[in-house]
């Protein structure tokens, strides 16, 4: 057999990283092809003389969408936090900033609860509309993505928390992945919430 | 030295295995995250399943012989055509290219492991168990046109769970293509097979997702108000594009990178200016994922030298962009792989001509379907596209049969005798060609797509049964070859490490590669690193 130089074993190469970059690109495909569609259908509805996209009576609430945006933001801080605390070995920031993230994205869950809750639509029986079940579809879609989210950070916390502290890859990838999340409800939040 | 061990564990010893030993073997491939077997499991089930998708299509095509003598109701039709397309779409060609990838990639790549790899075991079993769920809805009178509302739903909630395992799978294998190489494989130096898996697992990231959202939206739609989405008879409208063009260029990208790969094995030369083979592996992947994702009308019509810039912009624009770019990245890999074996003397064996024949196929697919979306031509709603579909899945099935033949050895230790296979390559070739072509003319002659009951001038029996035939042909081909592989693979003689006389890492471990693939991480200084320490022929 030929054999060929032996080398010292190869540095890693942020698989981790790599990895939960590649699902925010599925995850992205996924939510912009339910946003087209989305679009697509609102067009339709509105082509149509005196026709409207959101049925009579549907007052799809601001104010909570607003919030969970802004929460974003917050999430963005905590979540860059928690790498810079990563990387200066300071556990207890670490920790902190992750639980934060944890948290705020259960908060999020809840206010898209609460908008479920307030806006009561039908998606059975004569009042139910495409709207209505496109709703549901879209933001319960964004809703599994969120709650993969909380997953992430509370693996990546009892990751850290148990003393894999060297791995601090797996801190930025967390990281990456609500960045996503934020930059998706974004569009969510234009196209859904406010241009309905 | 190159290896840990000579033999992998598990291969064969002539040992009659106790049953609790036989138990702990069947759990150890329930629970296995040695990145070979996870891509054997999944080339053998799809090889399977191939089986009895052919036998689907060769009923549907006796269907159509007679438009007039009809053995299934309209609503049975519509269930069997969705199992046709969708079955050998998403539970035949994508996992059984990805099997093959699994099993090799890392090998090639230098890779003690796949990255991620209990990621891509349970892609597999999700994979598995969406597609047993999407045979018992359709079995129950579900899937498009189905009457029963539960297995209506069944059959949708199935294709989200096995795309989502296709999609796990293709997500391991983009990661380690993009972090696992031996040191010194910079991205210039990775083999183009392994090139084109990047390719196409990242156009499968962009597909398939879109595909998940039109069947989540589908799905909730049926489940509650049915009034957007139209119900059962619609489903195919919505996510029809899933398995239609381009969107299954994406599914075929490995096949050119297969083909560039054995001819320079064969010819014992390096590829000429593998620069650009990678860019015409990448056009094809990158403008057939984009034309899927964006859904662009891509019609051509009218004399197009007369079009203002505007409609050059919205016309000719896309039109050349997501059926043009796919055929000249083809073309690039088949001209380039021509001249490598006009340089050289290339062997003639099973892996090269199954290779070539697939790409080939492929290719004329992509032409068809660029034909398809010039207006004029009015093939839209004909069978035109089924023959255009049906070159691509078949012409990437002969390529994978090809891969199965040359990488059989790393897998199972043990080789397929390439007299034998040479002959099934040729059968399978005709049967392609039987399958496809007839439609092809039937689509020029108005046939309509996915209809048992029409009425065009022309030879309209002769057109269908020489499709029907193709498909008989089909599965007498993979049967055959699958009865060849077992027992080759379990009797036939030993392989030994290097059969081919191969360019790349793979074949620098023994076969069967044992578990960690390789005893020694290698450094590589070249894109043929294996080549390089052969005597010199002229190269």
């Amino acid at each position: 057999m030929l054999s060929l130089p032996p080398a010292a074993a190869p540095a890693p190469r942020r698989q981790m990283f790599v990895g939960t970059a590649l699902g925010c690109v599925a995850a992205g495909s996924l939510i912009g092809a339910m946003l087209a569609l989305w679009m697509r259908f609102r067009t339709e509805a509105l082509d149509v003389t005196d026709g409207r996209w959101v049925p009579k009576g549907v007052d799809v609430p601001l104010v909570p969408a607003n919030t969970m945006l802004l929460a974003f933001v917050l999430i963005g801080v905590f979540a860059q936090w928690g790498v810079y605390a990563a990387r200066r070995d300071a556990r207890s920031h670490t920790a902190m900033a992750l639980g934060l993230v944890g948290l705020i994205g259960v908060a999020i869950v809840n206010a898209q609860a609460y908008i479920y809750a307030r806006m009561e639509l039908p998606i059975t029986g004569d009042d139910a509309t495409a709207f209505n079940a496109m709703f549901y579809a879209i933001t319960g879609t964004f809703v599994l993505l969120l709650i993969i989210g909380i997953g992430f950070s509370a693996i990546t916390a009892f990751r850290y928390m148990g003393g894999r502290t060297t791995d601090r890859e797996i801190v930025s990838a967390h990281a990456l992945y609500w960045y996503f999340l934020g930059a998706l409800f974004f569009a969510l939040w234009l196209v859904v919430y406010v241009t309905k | 030295m190159t290896t840990i061990d000579t033999h992998a564990t598990g291969a064969s010893t002539g040992v009659t295995a106790s049953p609790s030993a036989r138990t702990v073997s069947i759990g150890d491939w329930f629970t296995t995250t040695d990145h070979k077997r996870i891509g054997r499991l999944f080339i053998a089930v799809s090889l399977v399943a191939l089986l009895g998708v052919v036998v689907i299509a060769a009923l549907l095509g006796v269907e159509r012989i007679d438009a007039e003598a009809a053995m299934f109701d309209i609503n049975s039709m519509a269930q069997l055509f969705a199992l046709y397309r969708f079955g050998l779409t998403f539970v035949v060609l994508v996992p059984l290219l990805l099997g093959i990838a699994v099993a090799i990639v890392p090998l090639q790549l230098g890779a003690r492991a796949l990255t991620f790899p209990r990621l891509a075991a349970a892609g597999f079993w999700t994979w598995l168990i969406g597609a047993v769920l999407v045979v018992i809805s359709i079995a129950s009178n579900g899937g498009p046109g189905g009457g029963n509302p539960r297995f209506v739903g069944l059959f949708l909630v199935s294709h989200i769970v096995l795309l989502l395992g296709l999609a796990a799978a293709a997500g391991s294998l983009a990661t380690t293509v993009l972090t696992t190489r031996a040191p010194g494989m910079n991205m210039r130096r990775v083999p183009v097979f392994s090139w084109s898996v990047l390719v196409g697992a990242l156009g499968l990231l962009l597909v398939l997702p879109a595909v998940l959202g039109a069947l989540i939206y589908t799905y909730l739609d049926y489940r509650y108000g049915r009034i957007g989405f139209g119900g059962n008879q619609a489903i195919n409208g919505w996510i029809g594009f899933g398995f239609s063009q381009p969107a299954s260029f994406v599914y075929v990208v490995p096949v050119f990178g297969f083909a560039a790969e054995v001819i320079a094995v064969a010819s014992g030369r390096k590829l000429p200016m593998r620069g650009v083979i990678f860019t015409g592996v990448g056009l094809v992947g990158l403008s057939a994922a984009l034309g899927a994702v964006l859904q662009q009308p891509a019609d051509l019509s009218r004399d197009v030298s007369h079009l203002s810039v505007g409609r050059w912009l919205s016309e000719v624009l896309p039109y050349a962009l997501f059926n043009l770019l796919p055929v000249l990245g083809g073309f690039i890999v088949i001209a380039l792989g021509a001249v490598a074996m006009r340089g050289g003397r290339p062997r003639i064996t099973a892996p090269l001509v199954f290779g070539l024949l697939g790409a080939l196929m492929v290719f004329v697919g992509m032409l068809a379907s660029a034909l398809y979306y010039v207006g004029d031509a009015q093939l839209g709603g004909t069978v035109f596209e089924e023959g255009v579909w049906l070159y691509i899945v078949y012409g990437a099935v002969l390529s994978a049969l090809g891969a199965v033949t040359y990488w059989g050895p790393k897998l199972w230790g043990r080789s397929l005798p390439d007299r034998q296979v040479l002959p099934l390559a040729a059968l399978g070739f005709i049967a392609t060609v039987l399958a496809s072509l007839p439609y092809l003319v039937a689509g020029f002659a108005k046939q309509p797509a996915a209809a048992s009951e029409f009425d065009y001038s022309g030879p309209q029996n002769l057109w269908n049964g020489l499709s029907a035939a193709g498909h008989v042909l089909m599965f007498v081909t993979v049967l055959a070859f699958v009865g060849l592989a077992v027992r080759s693979f379990t009797k036939g003689a030993d392989a030994g490490d290097d059969p081919w006389d191969g360019h790349t890492l793979e074949w620098a471990t023994s076969s069967p590669a044992p578990y960690a693939n390789f005893a020694d991480v290698h450094t590589v200084a070249s894109a043929e690193p294996l080549l390089d320490l052969k005597p010199r022929k002229d190269r």
